[in-house]
């Protein structure tokens, strides 16, 4: 069991900044996210790109900030759970949170605050009638442990990247490998795409493009799914595995059933106060939140964090006495006892 | 006065003419959310998740389709050949009396 102080849900921005925050009111953090690094949408989806409303920094690469963060938090020696993904929440009778991990890790912490950004990232999925009766009984959005599709019959739908890899990697290990597109041509890189067409010249692949899988029909598992082509009309395909790669989708995953309010896809926090949601002991900050007059920006974030760690840090230490300080005042302490602090004015007498 | 009217059609067929403003670099997505039209635009305006997918209905010459949202769109599901995505139009004169209509959340 990991026990901290404060355990953040979302390693993003926002989430590594509320560990300088409670640092400073020397809180020990743990930080939690799916993605098997820190840095949130930052890090995964666009650390090329310029954010230009960080205050005072005129331009800043995403993937910089990230790492100008983790500069500032390491006095306050974060430690991580990476690669998992939070699952569930239980509140103790002492008022203490253990939240654990869809990998089973626990963690202990009085207070939790939840930085979760848009949220976990999931398999988009495809709107065909009664596909979730199918998941895990054939069809399948991720490949974990590609022997499952050993000489079996797979559809593979999707026209970008991971259906081109995967087409390529199953035509070695499945009987047969079918890949369905909606249209003419692939978007994936070239060497993938020469692969695969080569591959179906070669007849060790079959492709059906202009067409889309349409419905999946089965007794308990699949058996057979109807793929609709632009011009031959519905056609009937047996296979054993439908698997459709059309990319990743954020989503709230298992915090929206935490008992926590949502709206719109958002937890509703108090944004007079705290940023507590509806649970006491439990913060929300930045994109995952929500309050009238909310902005999803990374400086509004980094507010809500400083001010949600002051009332945690009451329910860490009830009754106890703190004021916030000025760190130009007097510096930051990190936990290894040392301390970076401004150098004195010489003051000379004359 | 730079505002112009877009038409957008909501998921329930309800059709709403919006005043639109041509000098503030919003685009329909931005539009849409500014009104309160239910547009997610999770990716905040990035071609990333077609959340604002929208079908063109009238014959106004749009912008082009450029690589992210061609990306996005052949990942994304109810594509039809008059598909774009809301955040890749930006308002401009030339766009009064566009017609559009949501596509269906995915």
């Amino acid at each position: 069991m990991i026990k901290t102080d404060i355990l953040i849900i979302g390693a993003g921005p926002v989430g590594l900044f509320t560990v300088f925050e409670a640092g400073l009111l020397k809180l020990r953090c743990h930080l939690i996210d799916a993605l098997p690094y820190a840095g949130g949408q930052c890090a995964e989806i666009y650390p090329k790109k310029p954010i230009y409303d960080i205050p005072a920094y005129p331009e800043i690469l995403a993937g910089d900030l990230i790492q100008n963060l983790a500069q500032q938090i390491a006095p306050f020696e974060p430690t991580y759970t990476l690669g998992e993904r939070a699952e569930t929440i239980d509140k103790l009778a002492d008022g203490n949170f253990i939240v654990t991990t869809n990998k089973g890790t626990e963690h202990l912490a009085a207070a939790v605050i939840i930085a979760g950004g848009l949220g976990s990232f999931e398999p988009r999925k495809p709107p065909i009638e009664g596909i979730s009766d199918y998941e895990d009984r054939g069809v399948n959005y991720m490949i974990k442990d590609p022997e499952i599709f050993r000489n079996k019959r797979v559809v593979i739908s999707g026209g970008g990247d991971s259906a081109l890899d995967w087409t390529i990697f199953l035509a070695n290990v499945a009987r047969e490998v079918i890949l369905v597109h909606r249209k003419n041509e692939f978007r994936g890189a070239l060497d993938s795409v020469e692969k695969v067409s080569e591959l179906a010249k070669k007849g060790k692949i079959k492709l059906i493009t202009e067409a889309e899988v349409t419905e999946i029909h089965g007794n308990g598992k699949v058996e057979s799914v109807i793929v609709n082509h632009a011009k031959e009309g519905n056609i009937e395909v047996p296979c054993d595995h439908f698997i459709p790669l059309f990319g990743l989708l954020p989503k709230l995953g298992p915090i929206a059933n935490w008992g926590l309010e949502i709206e719109k896809n958002a937890i509703k926090v108090n944004n007079a106060l705290d940023y507590s949601t509806n649970i006491p002991g439990i913060f929300a900050v930045g994109d995952v939140n929500t309050y009238p007059g909310k902005l999803k920006l990374i400086l509004c974030g980094f507010h809500e964090a400083t001010i949600a760690v002051q009332f945690a840090y009451n329910i860490v230490n009830p009754g106890k006495k703190y004021l916030m300080k000025y760190t130009t005042v007097n510096g930051i302490t990190g936990f290894n006892g040392e301390t970076k602090k401004s150098e004195k004015a010489v003051v000379k007498s004359i | 006065m730079s505002d112009i009217k877009v038409k957008i059609k909501d998921r329930f067929g309800v059709s709403h003419l919006l005043d639109a403003p041509t000098d503030m670099a919003m685009n329909i997505m931005e539009l849409c959310k500014a009104y309160e039209l239910p547009v997610e635009g999770t990716c905040g305006g990035m071609a990333m998740c077609a959340s604002c997918q929208c079908y063109v209905h009238s014959n106004h010459e749009l912008s082009e389709i450029g690589e992210a949202e061609e990306e996005m769109l052949d990942q994304a599901f109810f594509v039809k050949e008059n598909s774009r995505l809301g955040c890749q139009l930006y308002l401009s004169i030339e766009m009064d009396g566009l017609e559009l209509e949501l596509a269906p959340e995915s």
